[in-house]
């Protein structure tokens, strides 16, 4: 786990990788608190509070007695939250930098294009 | 739900020495509490008077909500693994192990075998014949399998190496998911066990200076790392744990937390923010003030 950051948050960030890059389907059985406590060496009671967040977001959702599952609609819901997050999280902090180094966005935008050419 | 543990201005002193002063804190029921502070804070000592094996000076302690000391029915659901416990020389590992079964009502017989076989303990060797490793893992062994409502461990890993250590702590974690009850763990090794604390206490010469659950206190203090006039800008009037300075460039930790439009601004200013680890914070709590900071209460 990274130091700094609240470990119900990460893993809740997890879980919701999983579901965007598909390693987690929708309507799929999500690991456990008690196993995922486990697997990341966490108290399970933080474990749970990641859980139930995504339960609040309307992601996960319990089936009574049986365990977690993912919603249908959650991937969807997910790819959404994150590129409104886009900008925020990756075009800011790379705009600072280009600042720093005197590119402007422009050029950074012809560096965005030619890398995409070259991939 | 009545707290496991609950202590109110509890105060020890020896003579003029002030071991605890007026501290004042409860324990719930099922969590692991993580009690941690220099030697010296007076974490033993709290230990002591939590599970009646010293008493305070002044102050009130209940546990299950009634006095622990010399008080049978608190005590029996209550196991304390202390640092250099002294287990009977002559006894063997099986012996002491039957002896502890005796005394803790809830004791898994089962699981202490099975424990005795992961930490790889020798059951016909007698306590005076095992290593300081061995012992701890007896301590360690006879912690888990109790099983007891409260457990204590007070720095209960002397001599065992990292494998042992990581052994305990999944063993620790396993056993109370699946048989929760309340565990508070004193220890150094804070980076080790951080991620399994779910509240965290802090002494410092006695006093408590943190009782704050784990997830709040994890990323709430931070590092800043620019130009002097930009940072003190920012962190306002946040309270400083650390300040080193070279040059115009300075780097602080901050209790913090920082707000987010605070850190958006930081970022757009090109100072740079670190996160500060549960240690660290622990380190800066407890730690001699930095040489910019005693210069400022000297003037």
């Amino acid at each position: 786990m990274d130091e700094g950051r609240p470990i119900f948050q990460q893993i809740a960030e997890q879980i919701e990788n999983s579901i965007i890059d598909g390693t987690l389907a929708e309507e799929a059985q999500v690991p456990s608190t008690n196993e995922l406590a486990a697997f990341h060496r966490i108290n399970p009671a933080t474990a749970a509070k990641g859980v139930n967040q995504l339960v609040d977001d309307g992601i996960l959702y319990k089936k009574r007695g049986i365990g977690m599952f993912v919603s249908s609609g959650a991937r969807a819901k997910l790819r959404v939250r994150r590129r409104e997050q886009f900008s925020d999280q990756f075009l800011r902090p790379m705009l600072t930098e280009a600042n720093k180094l005197g590119l402007s966005p422009a050029e950074v935008k012809d560096m965005i294009d030619a890398w995409g050419q070259n991939r | 739900m009545s707290p496991v543990v609950s202590a109110r201005n509890v105060t020890k002193r020896y003579g003029s020495m002030v071991a605890l002063d007026g501290v004042t804190f409860s324990v719930r029921e099922n969590a692991i509490y993580g009690l941690l502070g220099r030697n010296g804070a007076g974490k033993t000592t709290l230990m002591r008077i939590l599970t009646g094996q010293g008493f305070a000076t002044d102050g009130d302690v209940q546990v299950f909500g009634a006095a622990p000391y010399e008080n049978d029915a608190v005590l029996a659901d209550v196991c304390f693994v202390k640092e250099s416990h002294r287990y009977p020389d002559s006894h063997t590992v099986a012996n002491t192990l039957e002896a502890a079964s005796w005394l803790f009502p809830s004791w898994d017989e089962k699981f202490a075998e099975s424990l005795v076989d992961d930490f790889r303990l020798p059951r016909k060797r007698r306590v005076k014949k095992l290593s300081r490793g061995e012992l701890s893992a007896l301590g360690v062994i006879i912690g888990l399998a109790s099983r007891a409502r409260l457990t204590l461990f007070d720095e209960p890993y002397l001599g065992l190496d990292a494998v042992a250590r990581q052994q305990f702590y999944d063993h620790l974690l396993r056993d109370y998911t699946e048989h929760p009850r309340t565990v508070i763990l004193s220890t150094h090794l804070i980076d080790e066990v951080g991620d399994i604390l779910e509240h965290v206490l802090v002494l410092d010469r006695g006093r408590l200076v943190v009782d704050e659950e784990a997830e709040i206190l994890r990323g709430q203090a931070v590092t800043l790392s620019g130009p002097v006039e930009t940072v003190d800008e920012l962190i306002g009037s946040l309270s400083e744990l650390r300040r080193d300075r070279i040059g115009r460039q300075v780097r602080v930790t901050v209790r913090g937390p920082l707000e987010p439009t605070a850190r958006t601004r930081a970022e757009a200013l090109g100072i740079s923010l670190e996160p500060v680890s549960l240690q660290q914070l622990v380190v800066h709590l407890t730690g001699a003030p930095t040489p910019d900071a005693s210069k400022e209460l000297s003037r």
